[in-house]
């Protein structure tokens, strides 16, 4: 077991902490055994995901942010993961959102992460969760998570975040683009950023009427199936109060215009998430995600493992040759 | 298990401005396959070597056209080391005099590339230096 590395981690020591999201990146046997050292460690931190179209300013939203809550009297620690894409032709990335970051990375309570997609295609990798577990532990406050550039159904970092921040910025699209699915849905804060250009009013204005017609509907979409009881409870009799009402903010992040109250925003939802009983039911929707995304892999694994590849072969052939469609491979795989 | 990635931050010490040379070699490295964390312009050392610490990088690539590769460079792989990071292979190009290079190479440089460099060479330095795990 890891446990030297783990403890060095836990006690803040950065060249354990670094050499762990490492193993932990690449599924290491070492990073595996980590994060199950970890876990008891881990539900302290306020995780805010920060999400929005490519160029709309998300890492210099997130510098900005950075800096304002180190001003606050705690002085928190912050961690950034910040997510780029993957190359699906070669397989490498190209991370450049420090190149926005550069005035932060002199303080040695900021400890700033750059993250590939490795092919994941939600706007996060698959391993992303698992560094907010090690930042939590190893005595982090704030985990920022900043997604890929997203379109508009790179959702994933809803499943991890206390708090998701959607970053906007005007003349973006009409007031139809408003209304659909996606990722303006996930929004517990909207912020209009690069706010000094033309058309800010408008933005804001259909983000608003978007915030106004949706409040009220957001969690009863959820049909999740193994929540505990109380959580179950919870989640089936919220009461209008249990609601939170996504502020639309105007932002400038290059010259820090709008980010003290973005940043009171954020830690305001926190509380509300806190008082309501939320934070927990939160943590238990995100604890569903991934066990059962793990669950699922390993089921899978096992079953091709034992599965018999004769028969395998057998309907695989008559899949390709058309005697059963996908549906009834299906069933005939369920079957072996 | 997932496959262990060649990490690389390309950086920009001290004060000239041209990152064309850079960005080549970023886009080159990232087109072989590997994960390259590009920090911009204008960085000390102190940022440098915190950006590799925090990425946990396997190389660092320097490009220096201000000629002060020889006040740079043994700084940067000071703080590295001071770090922890003892195994990094760094490796500089830009516009180095054919006299500095004994000196980089002692200061713990493994490889100087000058203009014309082919990027595929580069590429193939690093796979050969960094063995995977």
């Amino acid at each position: 077991m890891p446990t030297a590395l783990v403890e060095k981690a836990l006690q803040g020591d950065k060249l354990s902490i670094t050499h762990l999201l490492t193993a932990v990146e690449s599924e290491t046997p070492k990073g595996i055994q980590a994060l199950d050292l970890i876990y008891p460690h881990t539900g302290k931190a306020h995780k805010i995901g920060i999400t929005g179209a490519p160029g709309s300013g998300k890492s210099t939203l997130v510098a900005a942010l950075v800096k304002e809550l180190r001003t606050l009297p705690n002085k928190p620690k912050i961690a950034v993961i910040a997510v780029d894409p993957t190359s699906p032709f070669s397989g490498g990335a190209l991370l450049g959102d420090r190149v926005r970051m550069l005035h932060i990375q002199h303080d040695p309570d900021v400890f700033i992460r750059s993250m590939a997609t490795r092919g994941a295609l939600g706007g996060l990798s698959d391993r992303t969760e698992a560094f907010t577990q090690v930042f939590d532990a190893a005595g982090y406050d704030y985990v920022l998570i900043e997604t890929v550039g997203a379109g508009q159904s790179e959702v994933d970092v809803v499943n991890l975040a206390h708090t998701v921040i959607v970053v906007d910025t005007p003349d973006m699209g009409d007031d139809i683009q408003a209304i659909k699915a996606g990722i303006l849905e996930i929004a517990d804060v909207l912020v209009v950023n690069k706010a000094d250009r033309p058309g800010v009013d408008g933005t804001v204005r259909n983000l608003q009427n978007m915030v106004n017609a949706g409040h009220g509907k957001d969690l009863n979409v959820h049909h999740h199936r193994f929540l505990t009881e109380k959580n179950q409870e919870k989640l089936e009799h919220l009461v209008e109060e249990d609601y939170w009402f996504p502020p639309v903010l105007k932002t400038v992040a290059t010259e820090n215009t709008g980010i003290a109250l973005l940043a009171e925003k954020i830690i305001e939802h926190g509380k509300f998430l806190k008082d309501h009983g939320l934070w927990e039911l939160k943590k238990e929707l995100a604890m569903h995600e991934i066990v059962s995304r793990n669950l699922r892999l390993a089921l899978y694994r096992r079953w091709i493992e034992d599965a018999d590849k004769t028969k395998l072969q057998a309907i695989l052939n008559d899949l390709l040759e058309k005697r059963i469609s996908p549906n009834q491979a299906v069933q005939a795989l369920m079957a072996l | 298990m997932s496959e262990k990635k060649i990490r690389i931050l390309i950086a920009k010490p001290g004060l000239d401005g041209h990152d064309r040379g850079a960005k080549v070699i970023a886009r080159a490295l990232r087109d072989d396959g590997m994960e390259v964390i590009y920090t911009g312009l204008r960085q000390t050392p102190d940022m440098i070597a915190e950006a590799a610490l925090q990425e946990d990088v396997d190389a660092v690539g320097l490009s220096i056209l201000s000629g002060a590769h020889n006040a740079l460079v043994p700084q940067i792989i000071e703080k590295l080391r001071g770090n922890g990071q003892n195994n990094v292979y760094v490796f500089l190009g830009g516009i180095i005099p054919e006299a500095d290079i004994p000196h980089l190479l002692e200061a713990g440089v493994t490889k100087v590339y000058g203009p014309g460099t082919n990027t595929q060479t580069v590429c193939r330095d690093i796979r050969e230096a960094i063995a995977p795990e």
